[in-house]
């Protein structure tokens, strides 16, 4: 998180709505670990990543369902395990468990 | 908007040891518990007794940097896992110390900003080592080695490197008895293999022992070839990632014959 420090301060003095994903756990390989983190805004700004590039789309579309209200917060997997042959995953073969929220802590 | 944030925002960017507790699963999911060194932890996880193993468990952790999810019973216990918490620890950075302020200088100080290091350049010489030279260290020292690793010896450890870069035996020296007295996880000295071969037979009769002579990387760096002071940097930070890692790469020291092509 302390990558998207910037943003985050940024964002609240501008008083946007925030959520903030987290990585929490990489099952086999991986690209980033646990910590990584990536925020997207009201607007639909996007800052950080959680894995190579591979997730950060489908990461987006769940952060903007938290910032709907429409979920909680939440746990998230993403893997080559995913029974969804259209599901995103990533390439490496591992699979990344992330907790999104919203950022109003 | 509630006060959790600015406290651990105000940790992070002050490198005072952190960690923030959230519980992701069993109970209040959201509910969050900051854990600060030599503060009372902050934010409530639902019941005292997870408060208090979580608060240990961050504790333990503040140091190392560790970040994962733990289980607990729903009042703490230890050996059961309906509740998940994921402590993230903010470490503050690792710390790299370079003696010497030559041209190779200016470049590994960029590359060991780019990878989160913490970096002091030292020397004693107060015409290299000026502020102006290496506008992107986090400080700029004019002191002899020992001085300053008689200071900051006892806080390096594992994650930490010291860089010898002066060149001058008269100062090589000291740096290294210095951090070979620390638990610093690197150490990398440059020059060729004959200012080396002089260096240790300097070092051994000030009595460093043949162990201790095992922990100095020199000639410092990866052996790929490289001749700009940038490449040199990238080497020299390579190398300090194998050697953590454990991951087999090629040191210059492993080798011989000339460092340049």
């Amino acid at each position: 998180m302390r990558e998207i420090l910037d943003d985050l301060d940024r964002w609240r003095e501008a008083g946007k709505r925030i959520a903030l994903a987290r990585v929490v756990e990489v099952e086999g390989s991986g690209p980033r670990d646990p910590g990584a983190a990536m925020a997207v805004n009201e607007d639909g700004e996007v800052v950080g990543s959680v894995s190579g590039g591979c997730v950060e789309g489908a990461v987006v579309e769940v952060a903007q369902e938290v910032l709907r209200g429409e979920k909680g917060p939440h746990r998230v997997s993403f893997g080559y395990s995913d029974d969804d042959a259209f599901a995103v995953g990533l390439t490496c073969g591992g699979t990344i468990h992330l907790y999104v929220e919203l950022f109003d802590w | 908007m509630s006060r959790l944030y600015p406290l651990l925002n105000e940790a992070i960017r002050s490198g005072e040891p952190a960690a923030l507790a959230t519980l992701i699963e069993g109970g209040p999911v959201g509910s969050k518990l900051l854990v600060r060194s030599g503060a009372d932890p902050e934010g409530d996880l639902g019941h005292p007794g997870l408060n208090r193993v979580v608060a240990r468990a961050a504790r333990a952790e503040l140091e190392q940097g560790l970040t994962g999810i733990r289980h607990y019973g729903p009042e703490g216990q230890a050996r059961q896992d309906e509740v998940a918490v994921f402590i993230e620890a903010f470490a503050p950075p690792p710390r790299m110390l370079i003696f010497g302020a030559v041209d190779f200088t200016a470049a590994l100080v960029r590359v060991a900003k780019v990878l989160g290091y913490h970096v002091s350049v030292c020397d004693a010489r107060r015409v290299f080592a000026t502020r102006n030279r290496f506008p992107s260290a986090d400080e700029v020292l004019n002191e002899w080695p020992d001085e300053l690793l008689a200071r900051v010896g006892p806080t390096l450890g594992p994650r930490d490197a010291v860089c010898v870069l002066t060149h001058d035996h008269k100062f090589d020296v000291p740096a290294v008895t210095g951090a070979l007295a620390t638990r610093v996880g690197y150490l990398g000295c440059m020059g060729s293999r004959r200012t080396h071969a002089k260096r240790v037979e300097l070092l051994r009769s000030e009595g460093v022992t043949e162990a201790d002579l095992g922990r100095v990387m020199a000639p410092i760096g990866l052996d790929i070839g490289s001749r700009t002071p940038e490449e040199t940097a990238v080497a020299i930070c390579a190398e300090i990632i194998a050697l953590r890692t454990g991951r087999k790469a090629p040191s210059l020291r492993d080798g011989d014959g000339p460092i340049h092509d």
